[in-house]
Formats: structure tokens, C-alpha cells, sequence
């Protein structure tokens, strides 16, 4: 361990050596640009900053494959995937403001200083103009504050944490993915429909800042839609053996049950609840639920046969029917043989969004993009139409609630879109107890 | 009450996990002195047996079915498993379902093998170097191991289902005369309990009435004299290398219905385990045991509601709380030797 340690630091010391001999000369030079990192030649470098190792290699590795699948259509290779759907047309498939796009990746081994110093070398050594991906709360908001400090533009990929544009927001940081606020609002009547108003529910939640929040918003909306809440226990990030924790659920009076876990974490509480029995009693003169507030489709996969009849939400399903869903299903599906899943998705529509606002900006000043992104009303995307709010950076969109698939057709058909909530149902105000504290400050461009 | 017997029932099977770990790592120090921290990797490795026999088991031809369409919209192509080709497809599915199980006839001899390899090619050249050099490359090589795993099966769980006859749950309460679904347990985490004693019976009739395990027992406790026999015991002691490792084997295949199996899954597993072992003494087999199911029924009991309100966090402590007070009043763990690790 302290051998790997020795290696990395040896890196980032000769990083650092190097980084003072290229930062020489742009003393000299720092006149003639306008922002940090200014494309000269014919083409523009971004960087993807996923999880390679670690235990969400796998979703970062399908991050990756999006990425790569967006710079191919905005060089005017393949189908062109969405860009044949994106309302706004100033893309043309001939690179971004005549430039080709070219990228870079790094490792952000799901670990907060690994994915900022992966991501500083990016901008350091490699000059890319924007940076993009993450599959976890905490490597999102640490990136996002790095960018914010380096002058570059952060388009978070899969973060669903309240806080990414709630207290941690920046100005530089803009998320396309939904919240874990929007997940309650958009679930609670669904559950209280199909479970009935007369419910008492039992939560196990992760103890971290997207559990919390995770936590608080069902609790809030659960109670809203008269259900009652037994207990709330949390569970410690690094538990794979949940038995002692769900022992007790069963007899505690409590008829729901509600996992605000995540990746591994919520493939192994949902195996063992169901283990013990949980889909099969009855409680209360009622029959025992378990929900899921976020459920994606590699955990999905992972859950296997005890995902079935489960309630959750999603930022998109690949199951959807609208022209922008079909358009990019076929063109990954095509390119890799397996549908895309919704992280995948969310990475995709980030790079198009970041291109097509720098091409309307006629800029990469990362102020101008940022200001171009600001606002901004789009469709074709595939989660119909999106308004990406000024105030806080956030996207907002109908929200998806889906549930385990019990006849599935073929592997890749795990989830079915039981609801889609409308956007005015998932809206809130910036300052939103959920959200409040924090403030975007202003764009940076790195400029001197 | 009723909370009380379903932590009680929690803590015996978590005990078993511990236990079985814990019996072979202790094995592996009373015969060969080597601190092996590259045990949880043998869990992993097990539970990974139990995926490739679900793997084998699944092994399919395609067949194209025009009446259903994939995600794509072309035909869809059917994976058809040989097993149910050849057995019809009844027996066949039936045969899928119990893979679990049927893993042990391949963690058996993959964990007998890998344990020798490993004695054979790493261990031995480290009996005479001190116990920190021992720590370092058993744990460089449960790295090695977890990386390996990793590039084959990808970083996520990978689910393995019980046989569907053990994946519901007893409603236990019921046979000791409590009302309806009060205490409710999963039947394979029953099963699991049953099985490790099993596993641990056998160990201990194993080293207690053959000869094999009393030259063994014997070697333990006089390596040099049971030399001066003129029996040879480097060779005996490579092959309890190889028993250690396939029950530890054995408890990871059977583990992965409870948990589905990740790479690093061992490593969860090994702080724990050498805490077990040290509780209850080093290089007493009986002592491992019985640490084991002590610490798995107190952490039980430790995340108990009423507890956790009384002492917040005390579920996440209590077993390295146990620890410390064991070695401040015995210093050699409940039932440890004099002379072990003491030179």
C-alpha cells in the first residue's frame, strides 16, 4: 500500500516539476490569451474524469464508452446519434467552432484526491477546455470546486447528491443529471397510490452526504403523502453484511421498507431483504413493500431476479420512445452491442450540451459558454423538454419512476417506466430548504 | 425477546464466517508459523468458485428466436444452456438452480491446488524470515490475487442465487411458539451455520483420530523432535496448507448466496478474522472457533435498536473493544498456548 503511495506522490512531485517548466513560458505568453487553456491549433481537448478502477469501474467504463461516442459525433463520424435530435442545430458534426475535438482521460478511482489530481493534470498538462464524469457524489463536488479554481468548465456526470447544486454549487459546475429532492417528489405519489396513504416505513440509510439527503427528502415527502416513519438507521458506507440491520424490520411494526443505499451497497440490502422474506409477508393486514429511491441499471443487474416488482427513479431509461431515447440506443447499441444505461446517457447529453453552447458562444471562455448554458431550453435529448436553471446550475426535467421488470424479454430489460412525473411536480425554488447555503459565485475563466 | 433470539440467530451466522476463516488461519499458523494475510483472498477466490460454476453450468449455444425482437429490434438471439440441451430442459434447470452447492465439487480441488502452489512456490522461502516480511508479501499477494479477479469477472457483485427451495425464510419464531413473523430468518443463512459446523467437525476428527492429523498435531506442538522421527513433516504441513485454504474455500462458495461476490470481498473479511483469532488465542484451533461465534453473536447483539440508542456506534466498535479488554486481562486470548509467537 505505502509502496503505491510512494509511486503516486513520486508522480505528482515530477507532475510538479514538469507543471513549473510548461508554466514558464505562459508568463511570457499569458497576454495572448484570453483564458486558461485557449485552443490555439485545429483542434480542442476535453477531459473525462471516470472511475477506472475501483468498485464502479464498471459504470465508469460505460461513462467512457458515451464519451467516446459523443466526440465521434461531433467530428462528423457514425449516425450522429442525438445530434440529428438536438433542438438546437448549431452543431454541425465538423468539430466544435471548426476545431476537432480530441480528449483525454483520467482515473478518478471513485476516490476524492484521486479524481482531483487526475483532473489537474488534465488541465495542467494536457490544456483541456472542460472536464466532465464522476459516478459519485463526493468526487463530483470536490472536482467541481477544483474547476471552479482552475478556471475551467466541470459538466458533472452521475452525482445525485442534493448538494452538487445545492450548498456546494459553483458557477463553473453544471449538472444535467436529477437530484435526490426530485426522486422523492416524483416517487411519493406513485407510492402512495399503488401502497396506499395508511403506510408505516422503515429506512436503512448510508451514512454519507447522499444518504442524508436522500433520507430527509422521502421522509419529508413520504410524510406529506401520510405515511409515518418507525425508524431511520444508518448504515455504515463500507457494510456489505446487512442482516443485523434488516433483522429487526419485520417485527418493528413497519410495513415499507425504503433502502437509501446505493451501488453495491443496495445490491447487497436488497438480496438480503428479500432473503428474509420481506417480499412474501404480510404486515399490518398488508402486503410487505421495498423501494428503492434510485435505482440504476447496473445495480439493476447486480440485484438480479430480486429487482422485480421494485419501485425506484431514474434520469432516463433507454426503454423510453422519444425520437432523441431511439436515435441514441441504436447508435451505442450498435457501436457496443449492449443498450446504454442512464449514466451512460447523462454523460452523452453533457459533452453535446458543452459543444453546442460553445459553438453559439462563438467561444471556449468558459464565462462565455457558462453564460450560454445558462437558461438554456433544449430537447431532443432524450428526456424531453430541459430548461438548465440560472440560478443553480441544475437541469430540470420530468422525472422518471421505474420498476423492477418481472417478464423480462432479454437481459438488458431489467426496469420498466412505470410513471414519468411531469417537471412542475419535481420544481423547487433555489433556495429550497433542501438546497439553501452555498452560492454559485462568479464564472472564473483562469485569466490573470 | 424476539429481537434478542434473531440477533442470537445473526450472530451465530455471522460467527460461522469468522469461525471457518478464522480456523484456517490459525491452522496454517499452528503448522506452518506463517502469519498469512493472504487468507481472505482464499475466501474471495472460493466465492469466485461458485461463480464459475454458475458460469459452466450456464455455458449456452445461440439460437435465434424471429418471434421475439432484442433491445435493437432484430431477432432475438436465445442463449440455450448445454445443460439443458443435454438433460432436458427440467433437469437442466434444476441442475442451474443448485450451482451453489455444486460449487464445492470445484472449490475443493481448485482451493486444494492453489493452496499448494502457493506453499510450494511463495510460503516455504518465508518460514525462517521474521513474521513482518511474512505480512508483507502474503498481503502483496492477496493484492495480486484480488487484481487477477478483478480483470476476469469486472469490479461489480456478481449475483449467485441460492438453490430457490433455501432462498426463502423460515419463519422460526413459529417453531418455538412466538406469533406469526416475529422472528423471520433467511433459510440459506441457517443453512450456511449448519454447514460450517460441519465443515469444522470434520477439520477437528480429522486432526484428532488419523494418524495423519496426530503426526500433525504432534508436529505442531514439537516440530523439531517429530523431525528426529524421521517423518517428514514439511510435506504434511503443505497439505494442511492446502486443507486451510480449501475451508476457507469452502466458506467463501457457500457465502456468495448471502453476499453476492465482489473482488475485495476477502479483505472485508480479514481484519475481522485476525481479530478472531487473536481473541482467542494464537494457534488454538478451539479458541478460533469459539472466538469466532462469541464476536459474531456480540456484534449481533451490539447493533440491537435499544442498544445502538444507549451507546451510539457501538455495533461498529464492539468486537475491537472485545479485543482490547481480552488482551489486557489475557494476553494470550481466551485460549491461547504459552510459547506461541512469544520467542
Amino acid at each position: 500500500m505505502s509502496r503505491y503511495d510512494l509511486t503516486r506522490r513520486g508522480l505528482l512531485r515530477t507532475g510538479m516539476i514538469a507543471g513549473a517548466g510548461l508554466a514558464m513560458p505562459t508568463i511570457f505568453t499569458s497576454r495572448a490569451n484570453a483564458y486558461v487553456n485557449e485552443p490555439k491549433g485545429g483542434s480542442v481537448t476535453f477531459g473525462f474524469n471516470v472511475p477506472q478502477t475501483g468498485p464502479y469501474a464498471d459504470e465508469g467504463a460505460d461513462e467512457l464508452k458515451a464519451f467516446k461516442l459523443a466526440v465521434k459525433h461531433l467530428n462528423g463520424e457514425g449516425d450522429g446519434g442525438m445530434l440529428g435530435t438536438f433542438s438546437s442545430k448549431a452543431l454541425k458534426g465538423s468539430g466544435v467552432l471548426g476545431k476537432k475535438v480530441e480528449f483525454v482521460t483520467g482515473d478518478t478511482q471513485t476516490k476524492s484526491d484521486a479524481a482531483r489530481a487526475s483532473a489537474k493534470s488534465m488541465i495542467e498538462k494536457d490544456g483541456v477546455v472542460m472536464i466532465s464524469g464522476g459516478s459519485s457524489s463526493g468526487v463530483a463536488v470536490a472536482v467541481q470546486s477544483l474547476c471552479q479554481e482552475a478556471g475551467i468548465i466541470f459538466m458533472a456526470g452521475l452525482t445525485h447528491s442534493n448538494d452538487t447544486t445545492g450548498k456546494d454549487k459553483k458557477a463553473n459546475g453544471f449538472r444535467h443529471f436529477f437530484d435526490a429532492y426530485m426522486s422523492a417528489a416524483a416517487l411519493a405519489p406513485v407510492l402512495a397510490k399503488q401502497y396506499g396513504k395508511d403506510r408505516k416505513f422503515y429506512m436503512l440509510t448510508a451514512d454519507y452526504t447522499w444518504g442524508w439527503t436522500q433520507a430527509a427528502s422521502m421522509k419529508d415527502f413520504m410524510e406529506k403523502e401520510g405515511w409515518k416513519m418507525v425508524q431511520d438507521v444508518r448504515t455504515p458506507l463500507a457494510s456489505t453484511d446487512f442482516s443485523s440491520y434488516l433483522a429487526p424490520v419485520l417485527s418493528s411494526g413497519a410495513d415499507v421498507l425504503i433502502l437509501n443505499h446505493y451501488g453495491g451497497n443496495m445490491v447487497n440490502s436488497l438480496t438480503q431483504a428479500v432473503q428474509f422474506g420481506m417480499r412474501d409477508k404480510q404486515v399490518n393486514g398488508k402486503q410487505f413493500e421495498i423501494v428503492v429511491p434510485l435505482i440504476s441499471e447496473l445495480m439493476a443487474k447486480g440485484a438480479g431476479k430480486n429487482i422485480q416488482g421494485i419501485l425506484g427513479s431514474s434520469n432516463w431509461n433507454w426503454k423510453l420512445q422519444d425520437e432523441g431515447t431511439k436515435a441514441f440506443v441504436k447508435s451505442y447499441g450498435t457501436e457496443y452491442g449492449v443498450p446504454p444505461s442512464q449514466a451512460a446517457q447523462t454523460c452523452y447529453v453533457q459533452t453535446l450540451l458543452y459543444a453546442d453552447a460553445a459553438e453559439r458562444a462563438g467561444s471556449f471562455d468558459p464565462c462565455a459558454v457558462g453564460k450560454e448554458l445558462e437558461g438554456f431550453k433544449f430537447d431532443g435529448l432524450g428526456n424531453g423538454p430541459t430548461l438548465y436553471r440560472a440560478a443553480d446550475h441544475q437541469c430540470f426535467k420530468d422525472v422518471l419512476v421505474v420498476q423492477g421488470n418481472e417478464k423480462p424479454e432479454n437481459e438488458y430489460d431489467l426496469l420498466n417506466v412505470a410513471e414519468i412525473t411531469p417537471v412542475d411536480k419535481v420544481m423547487y425554488e433555489p433556495d429550497n430548504e433542501f438546497f439553501k447555503g452555498g452560492e454559485l459565485g462568479k464564472c472564473n475563466n483562469g485569466a490573470a | 425477546m424476539d429481537a434478542i433470539i434473531l440477533q442470537t440467530l445473526n450472530g451465530l451466522d455471522k460467527g460461522s464466517a469468522y469461525a471457518l476463516i478464522a480456523l484456517g488461519l490459525t491452522l496454517i499458523f499452528g503448522t506452518l508459523g506463517v502469519v498469512n494475510f493472504a487468507h481472505g483472498a482464499l475466501f474471495m477466490i472460493g466465492a469466485f468458485c461458485a461463480v464459475t460454476m454458475q458460469r459452466i453450468l450456464n455455458l449456452s449455444y445461440t439460437v435465434v428466436d424471429p418471434s421475439k425482437k432484442d433491445f435493437l429490434g432484430n431477432p432475438l438471439k436465445v442463449q440455450m444452456p448445454y445443460v439443458e440441451h443435454w438433460f432436458g430442459h427440467d433437469a437442466g434447470a434444476a441442475i442451474i438452480n443448485w450451482s451453489v452447492p455444486l460449487a464445492i465439487l470445484l472449490a475443493v480441488p481448485v482451493m486444494l491446488l492453489i493452496g499448494f502452489a502457493m506453499e510450494r512456490g511463495l510460503i516455504k522461502h518465508f518460514y525462517k524470515r521474521p513474521h513482518a516480511d511474512q505480512i508483507l508479501v502474503t498481503f502483496g499477494l492477496a493484492i495480486v490475487l484480488q487484481e487477477i479477479i478483478k480483470q476476469i469477472y469486472g469490479a461489480n457483485p456478481i449475483p449467485t442465487p441460492a438453490p430457490s427451495q433455501l432462498a426463502g425464510s423460515l419463519d422460526f419464531g413459529l417453531l418455538i411458539g412466538f406469533p406469526a413473523n416475529t422472528i423471520v430468518y433467511p433459510l440459506w443463512r441457517l443453512v450456511y451455520f449448519l454447514f460450517s459446523l460441519g465443515i469444522i467437525g470434520a477439520v477437528f476428527a480429522f486432526l484428532q483420530f488419523t494418524t495423519f492429523g496426530m503426526v500433525v498435531r504432534a508436529g505442531m506442538a514439537d516440530r523439531e523432535t517429530v523431525g528426529l522421527l524421521g517423518i517428514n513433516i514439511d510435506r504434511r504441513f503443505t497439505l494442511m496448507f492446502g486443507i486451510a485454504a480449501a475451508v476457507a474455500g469452502l466458506a467463501g462458495a457457500m457465502y456468495t448466496p448471502i453476499n453476492s461476490p465482489n473482488y475485495h470481498m476477502g479483505m472485508d473479511f480479514l481484519v475481522i478474522s485476525f481479530v478472531v483469532v487473536v481473541v482467542g488465542g494464537m494457534g488454538s484451533l478451539p479458541g478460533a472457533v469459539a472466538a469466532g461465534f462469541l464476536l459474531g453473536i456480540l456484534e449481533a447483539y451490539a447493533s440491537l435498536n435499544a442498544v445502538k440508542d444507549l451507546v451510539p456506534g457501538i455495533d461498529q466498535i464492539i468486537i475491537y473493544l472485545i479485543a482490547i479488554a481480552v488482551l489486557l486481562t489475557r494476553p494470550r486470548g481466551l485460549m491461547g498456548r504459552k510459547g506461541v509467537m512469544e520467542e
